[in-house]
């Protein structure tokens, strides 16, 4: 770690002695029972780093075990388990709360101008709900025999092993989590907004969050009675989604995916929250269409909720529907390109520094593309028949999850990295973690869409030798994400070991509040009510006001 | 946005002072802004909760719609004129409980604790009457799914009919319980003195939660009790 960037030349460095939220409270029971949005955020951000490490370690299992067409490590009971793992975990304990919870908690109130969050005791009470659903999960998985998919669809998962239960439980528990900060958001969005913090003057990554939240309220309750209806039909065989009791198993994938479809926004709009203030800021340039960009956010909120059926093309549900399910999926593209095209825009002609984070967006800017536009191939009626339940899927969905979401939330982590812990990390090697991340994760899926196009199914244990060479590239590409991954983990935890606060205020040049409270945060984020003056997006402003700020 | 506490030179001023009342929290600047924000909070959480019943509807209809004659056959075990009784406690209930929050409101609190007395007591007397129906669906055997073991004549399927008005019942009695609780804890506050005209949002959003239970029963009543 020896070429560390610190930005002494910045005006507004903090003084080393001054208390933030890091430090003025010391010892464990200090952090278990605080309600600040900032340590609540870091809370959750070491969790669900723990669960997204588990649900990696998984994926490189699989692919393992894909190395070859008959068994490889691991037999295919096992095989069938390890994959609804990987899926359960990576949708319901990491990507679901993964950018609100942590960033969202940390940043969202200091970019409002506010002390905390609405409901500070609710806050902390969605982290534990959280931690007990976690366990819960964790607890099935150990227990065994939960080998339905993450999408538990009945009658199997009506009359399989006993972990579908406490499974099922687990994501009911979840979503109570998911909710509270859903409810916490939305009215910290509508009721603390500082002097001057007009809705078109809030940064865009809170309308991201307003228009996630707004989902997480609407559709999360869904799969919470779906889950106990699932429940009690594996406890009492209430016949509701079971075809030999009188009951449709087709009502369940509804049911599922009313919530789980508006779900992959739950988990994408924060990234491209994220994406909207990094970009910006490492263009230095006011965002090009913020209004456009805002509300598209609230259209794919809404359009999101008329879309579930696609999932449903080959489960018999009418062709009529099938159809004007289709048509409107090709509507959500429409929200998604107004964003790419406004984020080039917004990039043209400005001074791009290619630090970190902007790397990540710029990578987010490319996967994601791919992820969206291979969506509507599936969205087109007929070739999803062809291409349903294949490794095509598969690809496209980890572009959209992990290009898409995971790349973003990597962005945000890196830029808010210096307010969060107050130490700057070591930019070359960040840089090269950003490069094996984005070639690694190529390898290892743009092989899949090829796989998936020449008919090899998803979830199978063995396969063809024809499809030997594919199956093998994409799990090096795997091993090459793994390593990209852990190279990033030490470039950024490595800094922590530092004593000393050494980072600036504002390290990138961003404009909006929290860059204008002190690294790491003060513990009540600012020292006086802050008044508004000037857009999330003005950087001259912002540097006039730095440098107004440093001479007083 | 008007009553801005600037604190002044004195460096650790958390002191609050005067215009600070002891039930509001630091971050909130005014009264005023912590009672919307609770309120849309209260709303929200009322949305959740709709759409959650909004699923157990769906597949009652769903169900209703595939097996009309078991529903209409199975609906006679119920007594109605026990479901009506329950309608008319919880119409009532909802009335003290509004002159609960009203009492509440004008610092009446002698009133505003006799009210919250007797909406308990309403709320207690729901679930007595649920318990005997209950228990008298057990006895004949009336029940969901693999427990159903009615020995009079019925037609096939009418377990379906029971499956979903023990959920559906069963869900809406946790809520009713879950009121009760909330209810004795603002009892137990409200004898603290705890609530007065210039505070008294946690009595306003039980009114909200109460009334939201309330109309859902209202709904449950004529579903399950008078199919036709």
């Amino acid at each position: 770690m020896a070429e560390v960037l610190t930005h002494t030349t910045q005006a507004t460095a903090s003084h080393p002695e001054e208390l933030n939220y890091l430090n003025e409270n010391r010892g464990l029971k200090s952090w278990l029972f605080t309600v600040d949005h900032k340590r609540i955020g870091v809370m959750y951000f070491w969790t669900i780093m723990l669960m997204f490490f588990i649900g990696g370690v998984l994926a490189l299992v699989l692919r393992t075990e894909l190395l070859t067409p008959k068994q490889t490590i691991v037999d295919a009971a096992t095989y069938n388990q390890l994959f609804t793992l990987h899926g359960a975990i990576m949708t319901f304990m990491v990507l679901v709360p993964l950018i609100p919870a942590t960033l969202g908690n940390f940043a969202m109130p200091i970019m409002l101008g506010a002390k905390d969050v609405a409901f500070p005791r609710l806050n902390l009470a969605s982290y534990y709900v959280y931690v007990c659903g976690a366990i819960m999960a964790v607890s099935a998985i150990l227990g065994g025999g939960l080998d339905t998919g993450w999408t538990f669809y009945t009658p199997y998962s009506s009359t399989t092993g006993g972990g579908v239960s406490v499974m099922t439980m687990a994501a009911f528990v979840l979503g109570f989590s998911s909710i509270l900060t859903g409810v916490n958001f939305i009215a910290t969005i509508h009721k603390l907004r500082a002097p001057g913090m007009t809705w078109y003057n809030m940064p865009l990554f809170i309308w991201g969050m307003y228009a996630t939240s707004v989902i997480q309220v609407l559709a999360t309750p869904v799969i919470g009675i779906t889950m106990v209806l699932l429940l009690m039909e594996r406890l009492f065989q209430i016949g509701i989604f079971d075809a030999n009791l009188g009951g449709d198993p087709v009502l369940f994938q509804h049911f599922f995916w009313f919530y789980s479809h508006p779900v992959v926004y739950i988990m994408i709009l924060p990234g491209m929250a994220i994406i909207s203030e990094v970009i910006p800021t490492f263009s230095q340039k006011p965002i090009f269409g913020y209004k456009p960009i805002a509300w598209s956010s609230v259209g794919i909120a809404v359009v999101g909720f008329l879309v579930w059926g696609h999932h449903m093309f080959v489960s018999g549900q009418s062709e009529f529907a099938a159809a004007v399910f289709s048509f409107i999926t090709f509507l959500v593209a429409i929200p998604s390109g107004v964003k790419i095209w406004n984020w080039m825009a917004t990039m043209y002609r400005g001074s791009i520094s290619l630090k970190a984070p902007m790397l990540y967006a710029i990578s987010f800017l490319l996967l994601f593309g791919i992820g969206g536009l291979t969506g509507l191939f599936l969205g087109t009626l007929a070739v999803d028949v062809h291409l349903h339940d294949t490794y095509f899927v598969v690809a496209h969905f980890h572009y959209v999850m992990m290009g898409g979401t995971l790349i973003a939330f990597f962005a945000g982590v890196h830029y808010w990295w210096p307010k969060m812990f107050g130490r700057m990390y070591n930019e070359t090697w960040a840089a090269i973690a950003c490069l094996l991340v984005f070639l690694g994760f190529n390898g290892t899926f743009l092989p899949q869409f090829i796989l998936g196009s020449r008919g090899m199914p998803r979830r199978y244990y063995n396969y063809l030798d024809q499809f030997q060479f594919l199956h093998v590239s994409s799990t090096i590409g795997s091993y090459v994400l793994g390593v990209g991954l852990i190279m990033m983990a030490v470039v950024l935890i490595a800094p922590l070991m530092r004593k000393r606060y050494d980072a600036p205020s504002n390290p990138w040049g961003g404009a909006s509040l929290e860059w204008t409270v002190s690294s790491p945060a003060p513990t009540h984020n600012f020292h006086h009510d802050p008044v508004v003056t000037h857009g999330p997006y003005d950087y001259k402003a912002a540097r006039a006001a730095e440098k107004a700020g440093s001479h007083a | 946005m008007s009553d801005i506490a600037m604190p002044s030179g004195g460096a650790h001023d958390h002191g609050h002072a005067h215009d600070h009342p002891k039930f509001l929290q630091h971050h909130f600047h005014s009264a005023k802004q912590q009672f919307e924000a609770s309120k849309l909070g209260m709303w929200l959480f009322l949305v959740t909760e709709i759409l959650l019943f909004s699923g157990l509807f769906l597949a009652y209809f769903m169900l209703q719609a595939r097996h009309p004659e078991a529903f209409i056959s199975a609906h006679h075990h119920l007594d109605r004129t026990m479901g009506l009784v329950n309608t008319v406690v919880l119409l009532i209930s909802s009335f003290t409980m509004v002159m609960a929050v009203q009492s509440a409101a004008l610092s009446r609190t002698k009133a505003t604790l006799a009210y919250l007395y007797v909406t308990l007591g309403l709320g207690g007397t729901f679930m007595v009457i649920k318990y005997f129906e209950y228990m008298h669906k057990i006895h004949d055997g009336l029940l969901p799914g693999n427990l159903y073991s009615y020995a009079g004549a019925s037609v096939p399927g009418e377990y379906l009919f029971f499956s979903m008005y023990f959920v559906m019942t069963g869900i809406h009695g946790i809520h009713i319980l879950a009121g009760m609780g909330v209810i004795a804890y603002l009892i137990y506050r409200t004898h603290k003195g705890d609530y007065s005209s210039a505070y008294y949002t946690p009595v306003d959003l039980t009114g909200l939660y109460w009334h939201l239970v309330d109309l859902i029963w209202i709904y449950l009543f004529p579903l399950l009790y008078l199919v036709s």
